[in-house]
């Protein structure tokens, strides 16, 4: 197997006296699609913001396509190819569907240090734009104001955002939080569809995509890994059964 | 599309309709001034575009990057102090007083905007109202140059020998000139790659750096071209009352620059010059008929935030029947 794109060795994390991420050491192989499952205040939020740059873990490295980016700011592990999606929906309201990810995709495409022509008028910006809200099914919504869309399209239009900036590494918070069952759905072909193309590390309760989609998953509690595999060895772990799919095994 | 802006979808008509109406009769002011012999209003127009090229520029950043600047005053003081200084050394030629007038309010702005966006919120406001007042402190130190009186000039910038400010008239188009031209700048600068970033990360900061934007960047660039704009204005305030004093940059004037800009509706760049001519033509009739105008002014002012949000500029959009 190929070296991981992600690699995350004895991460520490408190709040005060309660920690949050507990010399927590994993990998992620490329071009997999890597599960983070566990209950809730497990610490997978946390996790992710360590790993996209968000907040600074107190011990630890983050190697990231080979490179050490525990220092590197947000911004900067985004511009290697490092993207996020949010558990609680982060977009820009007052811009249009298609605004919002075309100023993903202009962060990626030379400087912005441009201050008279036009950025509306970029076709190569809203082209790529348009081609990423297509993928996940906004391509008739491209022109609404994102703070007008339903909940269900928000969290499409995140995924949109993501995809834009082409990365290689995609963090995924919760994609299908609050979303209805056919949105769901859609997400899961959309993420389907893109197996392969990239690396997805996918924070997700809905345990029917989380078992669908993953090729490996690993089981977070208390801010440890306790448990990590393919989908049916971490369904017949008596360990995580009871510590996790017992417990919240029908939500 | 247009670029995203504080304006309600579907007000395109009005982004360049309420502009050039404003254009056509800010040009038609000294004309009929001197019809009806009312000089002084064609001074008190000139007064109040110098002070919409400030408004302007500092909607540019309160109303376009959400950061509410309590000490632009400073800018404006430090242009203009830029400009009298000079002519106290004899230097009249504003190929050189204006450029230096505008570089030193940019360099103020880059300087404490560099400190001031470290911080978000109040903090921001507090921050920059504490700069503010620094440079309004050292200009009353400065004894040379008048200290707390001010600092008397005796004349108008020239332009290589010429006098093109010395007719009242004259000047009066060359402020409107400058108008013009910072409105043109800074609508082109909010439609452009970097206007969408400012805009953006008034939207969501963190979005903003999750695709891959350092915020603090633009917002110092934005803050340093809001601050080389209001320098601009203070070098033409120099040469409009022939005089400069540290009371231009006190806080009271900051104050009334974003008072200027909410009165005219945030984020739409037309609205700060609306609010401009709003606010000092509200001064200068209020205060001749009572010395307490202010009593008057707030109510009214409360009114336009309560019950015209977006203010002027957005009542005028409304009856332009965009619906």
């Amino acid at each position: 197997m190929a070296e991981p794109i992600l690699v995350l060795e004895g991460l520490c994390k408190a709040y005060g006296a309660l920690t949050v991420t507990d010399n927590l050491s994993m990998a992620v192989q490329a071009g997999s699609i890597h599960a983070l499952i566990g209950p809730n205040g497990a610490g997978k939020t946390t996790l992710i913001g360590q790993v996209s740059g968000q907040i600074a873990p107190d011990a630890g490295r983050i190697r990231f396509a080979g490179r050490d980016v525990t220092d590197l700011p947000m911004h900067a592990r985004c511009r290697r190819g490092l993207a996020r999606s949010f558990q609680i929906t982060t977009i820009l309201p007052r811009f249009t569907a298609l605004e919002n990810v075309a100023v993903a995709a202009q962060a990626h495409d030379g400087h912005s240090f441009r201050f008279l022509r036009p950025a509306a008028a970029e076709a190569r910006l809203n082209d790529a734009a348009m081609q990423a809200l297509e993928t996940v099914g906004l391509g008739d919504r491209a022109a609404i104001r994102a703070g007008a869309l339903s909940h269900g399209e928000k969290r499409q239009l995140e995924i949109a955002i993501a995809l834009v900036m082409k990365p290689t590494l995609l963090l995924l918070d919760e994609p299908m939080a609050g979303t209805g069952h056919e949105e769901s759905e859609r997400l899961v072909a959309t993420l389907e569809a893109l197996r392969g193309s990239l690396t997805i590390l996918l924070v997700e309760h809905d345990m029917d995509a989380v078992f669908a989609l993953a090729d490996r998953i690993s089981v977070l509690v208390y801010g440890r890994v306790i448990a990590e595999g393919a989908p049916d060895e971490i369904r017949a772990d008596p360990e995580v059964r009871s510590a996790y799919l017992g417990e919240e095994g029908a939500p | 599309m247009s670029a995203p802006t504080a304006e309600p979808a579907g007000s395109t008509g009005v982004r360049w309709s309420v502009p050039l109406v404003l254009l056509v009769l800010l040009a038609a002011v000294p004309a009929v001034a001197n019809a009806a012999d009312m000089g002084f209003v064609t001074s008190l127009a000139t007064r109040i575009m110098i002070y919409a090229i400030a408004a302007v520029s500092l909607d540019l950043i309160l109303g376009y990057g959400a950061m509410v600047s309590f000490g632009h005053a400073a800018f404006v003081g430090i242009g203009a102090y830029a400009v009298g200084i000079a002519s106290a050394h004899d230097q009249w030629n504003a190929a050189v007083t204006f450029p230096v007038a505008i570089v030193a309010a940019g360099a103020f702005a880059l300087l404490t905007g560099a400190i001031s966006l470290r911080t978000r919120g109040v903090y921001f406001i507090m921050i920059t109202l504490a700069f503010g007042q620094m440079a309004y402190f050292t200009a009353s130190s400065l004894s040379d140059y008048g200290g707390d009186d001010g600092l008397t000039m005796w004349g108008r910038s020239e332009l290589f020998g010429t006098t093109p400010f010395e007719d009242d008239t004259a000047f009066y188009y060359v402020v409107l000139g400058c108008l013009a031209g910072c409105f043109l700048f800074a609508r082109a600068v909010v439609g452009s790659r970097f206007g969408r970033v400012i805009a953006g990360v008034r939207e969501n900061r963190l979005r903003m750096q999750a695709v891959g934007f350092n915020p603090y960047v633009y917002q110092l660039v934005a803050y340093a071209i809001a601050g080389m704009m209001a320098g601009l204005a203070g070098a033409l305030l120099a040469n409009h009352a022939e005089f400069v004093s540290p009371s231009y940059m006190a806080w009271q004037r900051s104050g009334e620059l974003i008072i200027m800009v909410v009165l005219g509706g945030m984020g739409t760049l037309h609205g700060a010059i609306l609010g401009a001519i709003a606010y000092l033509t509200l001064e200068e009739v209020l205060s001749h008929w009572t010395e307490h105008w202010r009593v008057i002014f707030g109510p009214l002012l409360i009114l336009v935030v309560l019950y015209a949000r977006g203010g002027l500029g957005r009542l005028i959009g409304r009856s332009g029947g965009d619906g």
